[in-house]
């Protein structure tokens, strides 16, 4: 069967120089952390690693913890913040982020942290005035992430970063760049912000490494106690393979950026060309990345077409699902004011640097045949 | 402990008259059906209308009672220890056994001499083994009206029986000698709860789920065959997926709004009797409740009746919501049962249901679709396939 993979928001195939890196390493035991000749071996891929990671940020290398992944990342940037910081002030972050920054907050919530959620506009972007108004009062701690998941939308964190620096230089910045990472420059210093997650297997590496950068060590606490590894804010054995995975994948992302972007705008835009004429509105902002497309079909339900792309071999995404129980619309949707009808047939297309023309065609003519077979549903079914 | 044979024990089908040997042989078949997957060699006899397992030597107790716990038609089981003919070994073997589950505070010794040579007779072996385990265990006191425990003891030809520890069977009949019917499985709460009782009853299975792709997800079939793979937990079942989505399209494109789910239901129905027929099933089992939701009302099950012959057993008919998932829960299918999946049934629920629908309204609603040609349709896109127990689909 034909396929056409474009989830690549939910994640992306390895790419064939990580296989190879993460192939190589498989006979890698050694734990970083023993002190006989294959430990140190281990630790100087991991200290390698690091050091093609930092560079994609243009960071030290000291300054990056390895996680688990985008949620851990984000879990410790915020928890691990506000267990250190004494500072009074509210949490400020957006309606649109990720559930693993929007659930923490929702937990930091019921504890009795007061956080104030940031409306977009229908654009999907964050109202700098409202962030204006926030800043009247003490802030703790700002995180908005820098590519929505969901639309694609960039958010403009330099503007955030300028307005809150200016009201209020002390606050804590944290950028959840999970999305933005290989897709447009993430450079925590030329930006100023201070804590920064991003995961390896949306550009290409393995699922189940990530990190956090942190300009100061001092920022954090652990939220993970042990054997003191990441210089004791992340303790446990190093996930040595997706560390070496990260490191090759950064190392292809830094090199292939303005390419990656050339090519996967080209196939944006033959996407678009291919929808022309059917029944459907383009959500995704003009200016977001082109790697993420977000389309809604009115009358269809997107968990629908999701299935029936499916069965010929297109894989897609209905955005952050609504899970299912009726009624139940995605937060991102509901935060850029859509109609029900319009959220119930969202649908997102995401591409990679790896992502071919004849993938995105095959695609185009599925959702052709689709829309088609399934029309005298259209409009029934849907609450 | 070990013990070398397991005593089984079962109640109703001891009253089935001429059937009787019926019944038993087909207990003792599924009993070894249900032993199967413990890879021993288990010999299962039936002495004088009894059933008894030789439990090789190495074998796993725990695991052949787990296994028992899930055959109809049994209402208790025993462990047994068998001895020599000798008061000695019999006493030894009954104090081994007092202690088998901690050691209680009250007893009696029930005896049985059916080897009318053994020099005790029942009342004297009750007073002699009675007084050998007071001696052993000092503290230890008879309660001949509520024993905490009752030492057993069986004398006969090929040696002495002593058993104390009786686990509760399933009861019900053993699955099968009351023929087959098809059980309408969704992935709801209450028609695995349907089967389930049906098969309590001694009906084996034919599952028939309906899947209409791309309207429900693949997640919602894994469901259903993780569901039929807990009901098979008791019984070998076929299950068949019959693929829905063309007769869904045809009632879509034909059937006013508020009929839709009147009319979808009796094309499960007639589906659902073809099917059973094709399988020499006699009757259709569904997971129906009487006002559990606005469209069970009788004018509804009345109306989706009046399409088949066979008779529709409604297990779950006048079960509170609560009592249906307790027994959920008990069998094992809840947790799955409410994972957040969709069925047909509730993606496709208008938004007004005729809630009493009548059989003239919906004949009328059928007027433009071909009937026989969707039935006929629905059973060439089934697929079919034996479900044998087996925890490893859990």
């Amino acid at each position: 069967m034909k396929e056409s993979y474009l989830d690549n928001a939910a994640t992306t195939p390895l790419s064939p120089q990580v296989r190879e890196a993460i192939s190589a390493a498989l006979t890698l035991y050694a734990n970083p952390a023993s002190l006989h000749r294959p430990g140190v071996e281990a630790e100087k891929q991991v200290d390698a690693a690091r050091e093609n990671v930092a560079r994609l940020l243009g960071v030290s290398p000291a300054s990056l913890v390895f996680t688990s992944g985008g949620t851990e990342a984000n879990n410790l940037a915020i928890k691990g913040f506000l267990a250190r910081s004494r500072q009074r002030g509210r949490l400020v972050t957006s309606r649109v982020e990720h559930p693993s920054v929007l659930e923490v907050f929702k937990e930091l919530e019921s504890r009795g942290y007061e956080v104030l959620y940031l409306p977009v506009d229908d654009r999907c972007q964050v109202q700098l005035s409202a962030l204006e108004e926030a800043l009247a009062e003490p802030v703790k701690l700002v995180s908005i992430m820098a590519v929505n998941n969901e639309t694609g939308a960039i958010q403009p964190i330099k503007e955030i970063v300028n307005l809150v620096r200016a009201k209020q230089p002390e606050v804590c910045i944290h950028v959840d760049a999970v999305q933005a990472l290989g897709k447009i420059p993430v450079r925590p210093r030329e930006l100023g912000v201070n804590l920064v997650s991003i995961s390896a297997h949306k550009i290409h590496g393995a699922k189940g490494t990530g990190a956090l950068y942190a300009d100061r060590r001092d920022l954090l606490l652990p939220l993970i106690h042990g054997g003191g590894q990441e210089a004791g804010l992340r303790s446990g054995t190093e996930n040595t393979l997706g560390i070496i995975g990260f490191g090759c994948a950064a190392r292809e992302a830094e090199a292939n950026m303005a390419a990656n972007q050339g090519h996967v705008t080209g196939l944006r835009h033959q996407f678009l060309q291919g929808l022309q004429n059917l029944p459907c509105k383009v959500i995704s902002p003009a200016d977001g990345v082109p790697y993420i497309v977000a389309v809604s079909f009115p009358g269809f339900r997107g968990e629908v077409l999701l299935h029936a792309l499916s069965a010929y071999g297109v894989y897609v995404s209905t955005g952050a699902a609504c899970s299912g129980k009726k009624g139940q619309m995605s937060h991102v949707a509901e935060a850029m004011g859509l109609d029900r009808e319009t959220a119930e047939g969202l649908l997102r297309f995401s591409f990679s640097a790896l992502t071919t023309e004849r993938e995105v065609e095959y695609a185009v003519q599925k959702i052709r045949q689709v829309l088609a077979d399934l029309s005298f549903v259209r409009g029934r079914g849907s609450r | 402990m070990t013990y070398d044979k397991m005593l089984l024990r079962f109640g109703e089908v001891g009253l089935k008259g001429k059937n009787r040997a019926f019944f038993i042989r087909a207990l003792a078949a599924n009993v070894r059906r249900a032993l199967k997957p413990l890879g021993q060699d288990f010999r299962v006899s039936t002495p004088y209308g009894r059933i008894f397992i030789d439990l090789p030597g190495d074998c796993d107790t725990g695991a052949v009672v787990d296994a028992l716990g899930k055959v109809f038609g049994l209402v208790s089981f025993s462990p047994v220890v068998q001895t020599e003919l000798t008061l000695e070994a019999i006493a030894h073997a009954a104090r081994q056994e007092l202690q088998a589950d901690g050691l209680p505070k009250t007893f009696k010794v029930a005896a049985r001499r059916s080897l009318k040579t053994f020099p005790l007779d029942s009342m004297e072996l009750n007073r002699e083994l009675g007084g050998i385990l007071l001696q052993s265990f000092p503290g230890l006191k008879v309660d001949l009206h509520q024993p905490e425990r009752v030492v057993n003891v069986e004398v006969r030809p090929e040696g002495a029986y002593v058993f104390s520890r009786v686990f509760a069977g399933a009861g019900g009949l053993p699955v099968g000698v009351s023929g087959k019917g098809a059980l309408l499985l969704s992935g709801g709460i209450d028609s695995p709860v349907a089967g389930w009782m049906a098969m309590k009853r001694g009906i084996s299975l034919e599952a028939v789920y309906f899947d209409t792709p791309p309207f429900t997800s693949p997640r919602a079939l894994a469901k259903v065959e993780k569901l039929a793979g807990i009901l098979a937990q008791w019984a070998p079942l076929n299950l068949h997926v019959v693929n829905f989505t063309p007769v869904q399209r045809s009632i879509m494109e034909h059937v006013p709004e508020e009929l839709t789910i009147t009319i979808m239901r009796r094309f499960m129905f007639r589906v659902a009797e073809a099917l059973a027929l094709r399988e020499g099933a006699l009757a259709l089992i569904t997971g129906e409740n009487v006002g559990q939701v606005a469209s069970q009302t009788l004018e509804s099950l009345r109306t989706i009746n009046a399409v088949v012959s066979l008779p529709v057993l409604r297990p779950v008919v006048s079960l509170d919501k609560v009592e249906i998932m307790d027994i959920a829960e008990k069998i094992g299918t809840y947790s799955t049962s409410i994972e957040p999946h969709q069925d047909c049934c509730t993606l496709f629920v208008p938004s007004h249901p005729r809630t009493k629908p009548t059989v003239a309204q919906a004949t009328e609603a059928e007027r433009d679709l071909d009937v026989p040609a969707l039935v006929a349709l629905a059973l060439e896109g089934t697929e079919s396939r034996k479900l044998v127990g087996n925890l490893s689909v859990l």
